[in-house]
């Protein structure tokens, strides 16, 4: 069977897809029985019985990740997607309500952009309480900035076009342009955003629960394995740090090969490749 | 029955005027030529006539009344470049059908291929797009349709086809043209007068 580029995408934005919730899933089904302590079988390297190997605790590695990446993948997606929308709703704001709005914006913008990531999430999270929780509004309040220009920029653009001028000679109102004409340019923005925001939000997260500020270290978070076993590499246990790694890897990826084939399924250039 | 532009001023910047001191005036039926060199504020006149910008001074006059500012806008402009006149992310049949619902008749009178609805934008060459352009232009509620150079990009066999349907859509609707444009012939053939937008300018350092 052969596929033309549009069918494949579609094929393998689903089979990624399967695959990122297949991971989700099975991470909140693993139950806590699998991830216990066990120290007769401490510092097993991978095997059949335990392909991603144990720790110096005798803990199951690949229950371990998989709970640890569906938690990761979790708390990526909440705060990616609202960090999306804020910089959607602002950025709209930005563009079409004026010179006080715009410069408002624009000057907060400014401000979120000058102050490093991490010293705003640790800040933020720290003051709302920290945990999941904070972690989560931490993040969703700090990466909203530079996909608020682009799309303040993006909606101006398309406002000052002639098809869009044209729109309002044939009698047409603000609101069906703002549906019909600008909307449909932004949607590209919203996916390459939401999927380009992921990887950051979770290397974040990351980094903040290494320092102690995020998650807590009984919550098998992927930056908690990655960093407890930064302490066992030195003696040989390549595993510990090889297998989640590379999962995490395997994510991020996923979710920028689905970024890539959405947008080239709602670009009218490419809809006949 | 008639647009008017009255005393007409337009420029960037202040102090620098791009042209000042325009009057023109264009009756229901009539076919009026607009011709000036590079630069002379043609296309802008163009686009003030069909409400796209305001003039710094002066007034444009509808049948005495100021021009509508929401609506279907009774005078309506073709575009030069018809690429940014389309929205790239509709089908061709929505863009033909934004404003109202030309019949087939029509359609076939432009040389608009039925298959081309149901295209994308860029699939279509401009001198193609610019068909579209002008079959939504000349919706039942359009009473004056400015043509800014609007089929340079075309063969002259296309032209003429693309005028002739113009002319009888004007004709059957009473509209008045402004036909923009740097060739000579083509206003000689079509138009009752020609306005030359350089007499009429007092520039200005």
């Amino acid at each position: 069977m052969k596929l033309n580029k549009r069918q494949s995408a579609i094929l393998m934005s689903a089979i990624t897809t399967v695959l990122l919730v297949t991971i989700l899933v099975g991470g909140l089904l693993v139950s806590n029985d699998r991830i216990v302590t066990n120290l007769e079988y401490r510092n097993l390297p991978p095997s059949l019985a335990h392909p991603f190997g144990t720790d110096w605790l005798g803990r199951d590695m690949l229950f371990r990740t998989l709970k640890g990446l569906s938690i990761s993948i979790g708390v990526g997606l909440i705060a990616a997607t609202a960090s999306v929308i804020i910089a959607v709703c602002l950025g709209i704001m930005a563009a079409t309500m004026g010179r006080i709005a715009d410069a408002v914006i624009s000057w907060l913008v400014d401000l979120f952009l000058s102050v490093p990531h991490l010293v705003m999430l640790i800040l933020i999270a720290f003051v709302v309480g920290g945990g999941m929780k904070g972690v989560i509004i931490g993040l969703a309040l700090t990466h909203w900035p530079s996909l608020t220009r682009v799309i303040r920029a993006e909606v101006m653009q398309i406002k000052a076009a002639d098809f869009v001028q044209t729109s309002r000679r044939l009698g047409k109102s603000r609101w069906f342009i703002a549906i019909k004409h600008i909307f449909p340019h932004l949607v590209p923005q919203f996916l390459v955003g939401l999927f380009l925001l992921f990887p950051h939000a979770i290397l974040h997260e990351a980094a903040v629960t290494f320092l102690g500020m995020g998650l807590s270290p009984h919550q098998p978070a992927i930056g908690i394995i990655l960093s407890e076993s930064m302490r066992y590499l030195s003696t040989g246990m390549w595993w510990l740090a090889f297998f989640p790694g590379l999962l995490l890897l395997l994510v991020v990826r996923a979710f920028d090969l689905i970024g890539d084939r959405l947008r080239s399924l709602v670009d009218p250039y490419r809809a006949n490749e | 029955m008639q647009l008017e532009a009255l005393n007409v001023g337009f420029g960037y910047r202040k102090n620098n005027w791009t042209f000042r001191h325009i009057d023109l005036s264009l009756r229901k039926g009539e076919i009026v030529g607009l011709v000036g060199p590079s630069g002379a504020g043609k296309t802008t006149l163009g686009r003030i006539l069909a409400g796209y910008e305001q003039p710094l001074e002066g007034t444009v006059k509808l049948n005495d009344a100021p021009l509508p500012k929401t609506g279907y806008h009774p005078v309506q402009l073709v575009f030069q470049h018809p690429e940014k006149a389309v929205n790239p992310k509709w089908r061709m049949k929505d863009i033909l059908h934004e404003g109202w619902n030309p019949d087939d008749e029509l359609l076939e009178r432009l040389g608009i291929d039925r298959d081309w609805l149901q295209r994308w934008p860029n699939e279509l060459s401009g001198g193609e797009l610019q068909r579209f352009c002008v079959a939504r232009a000349l919706g039942p509620m359009t009473q004056f349709l400015i043509a800014d150079e609007m089929t340079t990009m075309l063969d002259a066999i296309t032209q003429a086809q693309i005028w002739q349907a113009v002319l009888d859509m004007a004709k059957k609707q009473n509209m008045g043209i402004l036909v923009i444009s740097h060739e000579a012939p083509l206003l000689d053939r079509l138009c009752s007068r020609i306005i030359d937008i350089s007499s009429n300018v007092m520039r200005e350092g």
